[in-house]
C-alpha cells in the first residue's frame, strides 16, 4: 500500500490495452469491483487516446507514462506525456448529452464535431471517477490524475 | 476477416443491412468499423441495423464511428439503429447520453427480428 507502480510506453494506439491491463491489474490488487474496474479501463482508454490524438497530435511522437498508487482511501492512477497543454478544462462539454435526442443535422453535425476534440472521453472520466485533476508544467508536460475513491473510505 | 480484435459480419436484407459485430471496438480499430459502415452506405443502403451482442467492450471511439454511420442514414432519409448490445455497451451508450430520454439519437432493440420489423 502506498507503493508507487509504473509504466512507459510509447505513444501509440496498440500500446493502449497494455496500459489498461496494467492500470486494471493494480485496481483488482487494491480491491475495486468489476464495474468500478471497468470505469477504470474505459477512463484510462480514453485518456491514453486524448494524449496520443491531441496532446501529441499523432502516434510515435512521445512517451506515456502511467503510475498507480494506492492508499487507504483512494486508487489514483496519473497520465503524464510532453505533448502540447491538453486540458480536460479547454473541452467544454459537447452539447448537453441529455439533449442529444433532440439534436437537428446541423446540431449533430456539431456533436460529433466536438466528439472529435476528446469530449466525450473527458466526459466519461468526469462522470466515472471521483476526481479528475489536470496540470501542466513546462518541464514535466502534461499530468492528467484520477482518483477512485476505495469503497466505505478504504477498511 | 480481421487480424484485429473486432469481427465484422454484414448480411444485406431486403430493407436494411444488419452488421453483427464481435470483440472489442477502441481506438486501434474503430476505422474498420468505420471502413465497412461507408464502404456499405456508398453501396447505396441507408438503413442499418447494428448487432452489439459479442462486443465486450467499446470506447468513444466506436460511438464515434457509429454516430457517424447514423449522420450519413439520417442524410439519405435512412436510420441506424442498436440491436442487444451487451451490457457494458449499453453503459457506454448510455453514459454518453445517446440512448436516453424520449426520442434517443439511437433506438436499441432487444433483437434482430424487433429491429427487422421495425424498418
Amino acid at each position: 500500500m502506498g507503493e508507487e507502480n509504473v509504466l512507459i510506453v510509447p505513444g501509440r494506439f496498440d500500446q493502449i490495452r497494455t496500459i489498461t491491463k496494467f492500470v486494471t491489474a493494480g485496481g483488482e490488487a487494491a480491491g475495486l469491483d468489476e464495474n468500478t474496474l471497468f470505469h477504470l479501463e474505459l477512463c484510462c482508454d480514453e485518456a491514453s487516446t486524448n494524449i496520443i490524438e491531441h496532446a501529441y497530435g499523432a502516434e510515435d511522437i512521445g512517451t506515456i507514462t502511467v503510475q498507480y498508487q494506492t492508499t487507504k482511501e483512494a486508487f489514483k492512477v496519473t497520465f503524464q506525456d510532453y505533448g502540447r497543454p491538453f486540458s480536460p478544462d479547454d473541452v467544454s462539454e459537447p452539447v448537453s448529452y441529455k439533449d442529444v435526442n433532440e439534436l437537428s443535422e446541423p446540431d449533430l453535425g456539431d456533436f460529433l464535431n466536438k466528439m472529435k476534440v476528446g469530449g466525450l472521453g473527458i466526459h466519461f472520466m468526469r462522470k466515472l471517477m471521483d476526481e479528475v485533476h489536470y496540470n501542466f508544467d513546462p518541464e514535466k508536460g502534461n499530468e492528467l490524475t484520477l482518483v477512485k475513491y476505495m469503497p466505505d473510505g478504504g477498511k | 476477416m480481421s487480424t484485429s480484435d473486432l469481427v465484422i459480419n454484414v448480411e444485406k436484407l431486403k430493407r436494411v443491412v444488419l452488421i453483427t459485430v464481435a470483440g472489442r471496438i477502441d481506438s486501434t480499430n474503430a476505422s474498420e468499423l468505420d471502413d465497412v459502415l461507408k464502404e456499405t452506405l456508398d453501396e447505396g443502403h441507408n438503413n442499418f441495423i447494428i448487432n452489439l451482442d459479442k462486443v465486450e467492450y467499446m470506447s468513444s471511439a466506436g460511438l464515434r464511428a457509429l454516430v457517424s454511420a447514423l449522420r450519413e442514414s439520417k442524410k439519405k432519409r435512412g436510420d441506424l439503429v442498436i440491436s442487444s448490445p451487451s451490457p457494458r455497451v449499453a453503459e457506454v451508450f448510455e453514459l454518453a447520453g445517446l440512448t436516453t430520454g424520449p426520442t434517443p439519437l439511437f433506438t436499441v432493440y432487444e433483437n434482430d427480428a424487433t429491429a427487422v420489423g421495425s424498418f
